[in-house]
C-alpha cells in the first residue's frame, strides 16, 4: 500500500501543482468595481418609499441578449449598484413608484447613465404628492403627527387624489404598510385642509420592552400602488 | 487451377451479397425503441402515451404539488417546524405561479400530429385520441392564461432548421381574450368526439370538455367585467386585460356550457348525496368515497390514485390528527378562524362564533361542538372541529385550563400531564392534539383539515398511503359557475336555482330568494364550497379583488369578527380559535369550555398581493430569447 502511494505521489503532486498554478488567471473576469449611487428626489428632497418595493431596471446594450439588472430603492429613496464602467439605461416601469415617470407611446422613457469609476447620479422625479413639514412627537401614550400634503402634479390629465394618509409606528427603523405595530389613517375625502392634517395613534405594549419607536407618515395615492412617506423619525421616551 | 477456383469463389461470394443497397443493409430498425408508426398502431400503446400527457397536467393545488399547495393565504396555517413561509411572508414575488412549459405543449402538438398521421388506428380510436390531445392542450393554455395572461399560441410542433436564425420560431403573445377564445372553441370543437360517459372520470369526456369550457368562459367574463376596476392591470396590445364589452358574451357561453352539463346531455352528473341525513358526513365523504369513485356522480374530472399500484399520495399521512394517528406525524394544515367564520348559520345569515356575551364575558359551553351548532354543514365536513372526530377517532383539541382569575395553565408538549393549582390529581394540561404554539403537528389554529383526509385504515401510514382522488372539476362547481354567469347576466332568478341546489346539500333549508343573491354571496359560496380546492387565488384574481383582500395590512380581532361575508374583507393573516377548559372547582362553570381568539406568535407576516402579482412574471431569459414578448404590467 505504501509503495503504491509512493508510486502515485509524483503524478498527483504534479497534477495538483498544475491546477494550482494555472487556475487563478486568465479564465476569470475581473469583478465590477465602479459604484453607482444616488437618490430619487424632487427638488433635492428624497422620495421616501417602502424599501424594496419601487424597482427600477438598468440595461447595458451591446452584449448579446438583452436583460435587465434589477434594483430597488431603499426606504430613503436611495439606490446603489456595483457595475462595470460603461453606458447604461435606467428605466422605471409604468405603475411603479409614487411618482410620474415619463412615458412615450405607453412605454417608459429610459434615462442614459454613464458609469466611470464611482459615480453619483441623483434622479429627479415628479411625485404626485409630497409630505411637507412633518412634526411627529409623543404625547402621553400616543404618537401624534401633524403635516401638510402638497399636491405636486396638478394638471388634470395626470393628477390623482389622496386615498388615505396614515401614521405608522414600528419597533424597528423599517416603517411601512407591511412593517408596523400600530397605524391610524384618515381617508383622503375626510381631509378638510391638506395644509393641516393631524393623526394620532396609541403606542401598543412592546415585548420585549423598548423605550423608543420609529414613526413615519405615509400617503396612499388613489390608483398608485406605492406609497410616499415622510422621513423616519425615532421617538425616544 | 486451385488458385483460380479460390479466387472465383471469393469473387462470387463478394458479388452475391453486395448487390443489396447500402441503405437496406445499414438501416436496421432498433429493437428497443418503437417508431412513431409502431407506437400509433395499437390503441393500448397510444393510451400509455396520452396517459403521460394526462400525468403532466398542471394544477395550482394538488396532491402531487405537496400539502403546502393547499394553504391559501389567510385560510390556513402550516403546523410544521420547517414550513412557515405561509404565515411569515409579506407577499409574493412577481414570479410566483409562473409557468412556461412549451416543451409540454410541443409534445402534445406532436402527439396530435402523429395520431392524425397514424394509419393503423381505427377511426373511432383515432378521433378520441386526437380530441384528448386537443383537450389537454387547451387545458394547459387555460392554465397559462390564468397565470400569465396572453401567451404565444403554438398549435403545431416547431422545428429548428439549424440556420443560426431562430426568428421564425419567435411568436408574439396573443391577446388574453384570444387565448380564452382558443380554449372555448377547442372544447366546442372536440366535445362531439369525446364519449358521453359520467363514469369515465380520469380521461376527457364530453362533460369534462364542457366543464373546462364553462370555467374558462366564466374567468374571461369576469376579467372583462371587473378588469375595469384595475385599469393599470392591462397592456395596450391586449396581452393582459379583456375589453369590458366582451363580458356578456363570455358569461353567455359559460352559462350555455354549464347548462349542457346540468341538462344531463353530457352524462348523468349530480351532486353527491349518499348520506342525506348527515350532511357533514356526506360532504366529507364526497371527496373520500373510494369504494366507488366511478359511481360518484359529482366527480367530472379527477386525477386518480390507487393503493398497491405505486400511485398513492401522502396527504392523509401529513394531515391526520396526530393523536392516535398511524404515524407520528400529521396535522399540518390548520384551517384558520377566518375561513371557519365564513360558514353561514343555517338561517342564511353571517355571524361571528358566539364566544363572548354583550359585555365581553366568555360564554361557557358544555361541549366544544356546541359553539358550532346551527352552522353550514360543510364546516364540519371541511374542518375537524374541537370535540369532533377525525378519521373516526375523537380528536383531543384543547389549549389548557383557565382559572378563575383568567390565567391559563397549560403544557408545552402534546397531551402533557400535570397538576392544577391546589390539586393533587394528575390531569391532562393540554390536548394530545394541541394546540400549542410552535409545536408541530398540533392543531395550532384550533382546527385540523378534514377535507381529503382519508378515513380508510392504512391511509395514514407511510407504507400504504391514500387513494383519495384529486378532483379537478366537480358538479357543484359547475352549478356555482352557472349561478355566477346567470347572475352577471342579470338573471338572478335562474342563478338562485343553481346556487340553492348546492346550499340545500349543505343543509340550508330556506332557499335564497333572487333578491338576496349578491356578488358577495357568490364569492362567499365559492369560498366555503370550494375551500382548499385551488380556487381561492384564481377567483380573487379574476374578480380583481386580490389586491384589496390581501393588502398587506395586519389585522386585529375586532376586524376579524366584523363584516363577515363581505367579498372585500381583509384576509391577510390567519387567526386561531383556541378552546380552553375551565378550572373552577367551586364554581358552576367547572369543566366547561370557553374559547379565545388569538393570532399565533408565528403569524408574523401580512400577505400583500400587488398589482404586479395579477399576472406572473415572464422570466428575463424567456424575454431575452424572444424579443417579441412584452413584459407584464406593473412589474
Amino acid at each position: 500500500m505504501i509503495k503504491r502511494m509512493k508510486r502515485h505521489f509524483l503524478p498527483i503532486a504534479l497534477a495538483v501543482f498544475c491546477l494550482a498554478a494555472f487556475s487563478c488567471k486568465k479564465d476569470n473576469y475581473e469583478e465590477p468595481k465602479s459604484k453607482l449611487t444616488g437618490k430619487f428626489h424632487y427638488k433635492g428632497e428624497a422620495i421616501q418609499v417602502q424599501y424594496d418595493q419601487v424597482p427600477f431596471e438598468l440595461y447595458q446594450d451591446g452584449f448579446g441578449k438583452v436583460g435587465p439588472i434589477n434594483g430597488a430603492l431603499t426606504q430613503e429613496g436611495t439606490y446603489s449598484h456595483v457595475l462595470f464602467d460603461g453606458d447604461y439605461k435606467l428605466v422605471v416601469r409604468a405603475g411603479q413608484g409614487p411618482f410620474y415617470w415619463p412615458q412615450t407611446g405607453g412605454k417608459s422613457d429610459t434615462l442614459l447613465l454613464s458609469v466611470k469609476g464611482d459615480t453619483q447620479r441623483d434622479i429627479e422625479v415628479e411625485p404626485y404628492y409630497m409630505i411637507r413639514s412633518p412634526q411627529i412627537s409623543k404625547t402621553g401614550g400616543n404618537v401624534t403627527a401633524t403635516f401638510k400634503i402638497e399636491k405636486i402634479i396638478t394638471d388634470a390629465a395626470r393628477a390623482k387624489d389622496v386615498q388615505t394618509a396614515t401614521l405608522f409606528i414600528n419597533k424597528t427603523q423599517f416603517v411601512s404598510g407591511n412593517d408596523n405595530i400600530a397605524r391610524t389613517n384618515i381617508a383622503g375625502s375626510a381631509i378638510a385642509d391638506p395644509n393641516n392634517v393631524s393623526l394620532s395613534v396609541a403606542i401598543p405594549t412592546i415585548s420585549p420592552t423598548q423605550n423608543y419607536v420609529f414613526a413615519r407618515i405615509g400617503v396612499k395615492i388613489a390608483g398608485v400602488e406605492d406609497w410616499i412617506f415622510s422621513p423616519v423619525v425615532k421617538i425616544t421616551f | 487451377m486451385k488458385k483460380i477456383v479460390a479466387i472465383a469463389s471469393l469473387f462470387l461470394l463478394t458479388t452475391l451479397w453486395s448487390c443489396k443497397k447500402d441503405s437496406d443493409f445499414l438501416d436496421v430498425q432498433p429493437f428497443n425503441l418503437l417508431t412513431n408508426e409502431q407506437s400509433f398502431s395499437d390503441p393500448a400503446q397510444v393510451l400509455t402515451i396520452v396517459a403521460d400527457l394526462y400525468n403532466r397536467v398542471v394544477d395550482i393545488t394538488a396532491f402531487k404539488n405537496g400539502w403546502e399547495s393547499f394553504i391559501d393565504p389567510g385560510e390556513a396555517i402550516a403546523s410544521t417546524n420547517n414550513i412557515h413561509y405561509t404565515q411569515s411572508r409579506n407577499g409574493w414575488g412577481y414570479n410566483e405561479w409562473s409557468i412556461w412549459d412549451y416543451g409540454y405543449l410541443r409534445e402534445i402538438n406532436l402527439f396530435i400530429e402523429r395520431a392524425t398521421a397514424a394509419t393503423a388506428l381505427q377511426d373511432a380510436d383515432k378521433k378520441r385520441f386526437i380530441a384528448e390531445g386537443r383537450f389537454l392542450r387547451a387545458v394547459y393554455y387555460f392554465e397559462l392564461v390564468k397565470r400569465m395572461g396572453g401567451v404565444p399560441l403554438i398549435t403545431q410542433s416547431l422545428t429548428y432548421d439549424y440556420s443560426g436564425d431562430a426568428t421564425k420560431l419567435q411568436t408574439a403573445r396573443a391577446k388574453e381574450s384570444d387565448v380564452y377564445d382558443f380554449v372555448i372553441s377547442e372544447m366546442e370543437a372536440i366535445k362531439g368526439d369525446l364519449p358521453v360517459n359520467a363514469r369515465t372520470k380520469d380521461r376527457a369526456t364530453r362533460g369534462t370538455a364542457l366543464a373546462v369550457e364553462a370555467r374558462a368562459a366564466l374567468y374571461a367574463g369576469s376579467i372583462a367585467k371587473y378588469g375595469a376596476n384595475t385599469p393599470s392591470v392591462s397592456l395596450s396590445g391586449g396581452e393582459v386585460g379583456i375589453p369590458a364589452g366582451m363580458a356578456n358574451g363570455y358569461y353567455t357561453k359559460a352559462l350555455a356550457a354549464a347548462k349542457e352539463i346540468i341538462s344531463g346531455s353530457a352524462g348523468a352528473y349530480a351532486l353527491y348525496n349518499k348520506f342525506p341525513t348527515n350532511k357533514s358526513q356526506n360532504y366529507a365523504n364526497l371527496f373520500v368515497d373510494n369504494a366507488d369513485k366511478q359511481g360518484n356522480p359529482e366527480i367530472i374530472w379527477m386525477e386518480d390514485y390507487k393503493v398497491r399500484s405505486g400511485k398513492t399520495h401522502g396527504f392523509t399521512i401529513q394531515n391526520q390528527p396526530i393523536f392516535g394517528g398511524e404515524e407520528v406525524e400529521g396535522g399540518r394544515i390548520n384551517p384558520s378562524l377566518n375561513l371557519v367564520e365564513s360558514f353561514e348559520k343555517l338561517d342564511n345569515t353571517f355571524a361571528p362564533l358566539p364566544i363572548k356575551d354583550g359585555s365581553g364575558n366568555p360564554i361557557y359551553y358544555d361541549n366544544p361542538l356546541d359553539l358550532f351548532a346551527g352552522r353550514d354543514a360543510r364546516l364540519a365536513g371541511t374542518v375537524t372541529l374541537p370535540g369532533s372526530t377525525g378519521r373516526n377517532r375523537p380528536v383531543d383539541i384543547f389549549a389548557g385550563w383557565v382559572l378563575d382569575n383568567g390565567s391559563v395553565v397549560s403544557g408545552t408538549s402534546l397531551g402533557q400531564i400535570g397538576k392544577l393549582p391546589n390539586s393533587s390529581v394528575d390531569v391532562k394540561l393540554v390536548g394530545s392534539d394541541g394546540p400549542i404554539n410552535g409545536v408541530e403537528y398540533s392543531a395550532q389554529s384550533g382546527f385540523y383539515i378534514r377535507k381529503f383526509v382519508d378515513p380508510a385504515v392504512g391511509a395514514g401510514s407511510r407504507g400504504t398511503g391514500s387513494e383519495v382522488p384529486w378532483i379537478r372539476y366537480r358538479y357543484a362547481e359547475v352549478l356555482l359557475n352557472a349561478a355566477e354567469a346567470a347572475f352577471e347576466l342579470g338573471n338572478t332568478g335562474e342563478a338562485v336555482g343553481y346556487i340553492n341546489q348546492v346550499r340545500e346539500r349543505a343543509g340550508f333549508t330556506t332557499p335564497l330568494a333572487p333578491a338576496e343573491l349578491t356578488f358577495d354571496r357568490i364569492v362567499n359560496e365559492r369560498r366555503v364550497e370550494l375551500a382548499f380546492e385551488g380556487h381561492y387565488i384564481f377567483d380573487r384574481k379574476r374578480w380583481r379583488i386580490a389586491h384589496i383582500v390581501l393588502d398587506g395590512a395586519a389585522m386585529n380581532e375586532a376586524e376579524l369578527v366584523s363584516n363577515i361575508g363581505s367579498a372585500t374583507k381583509r384576509n391577510t393573516q390567519a387567526f386561531s380559535l383556541w378552546p380552553y377548559k375551565v378550572y373552577s372547582p367551586s364554581g358552576p362553570n367547572n369543566n366547561k369550555w370557553i374559547f379565545r381568539i388569538q393570532r399565533n406568535a408565528n403569524v408574523i407576516g401580512a400577505n400583500r398581493f400587488q398589482l404586479g402579482n395579477y399576472y406572473s412574471e415572464i422570466s428575463t431569459s424567456i424575454l431575452a430569447n424572444n424579443p417579441k414578448l412584452v413584459k407584464q404590467p406593473n412589474q
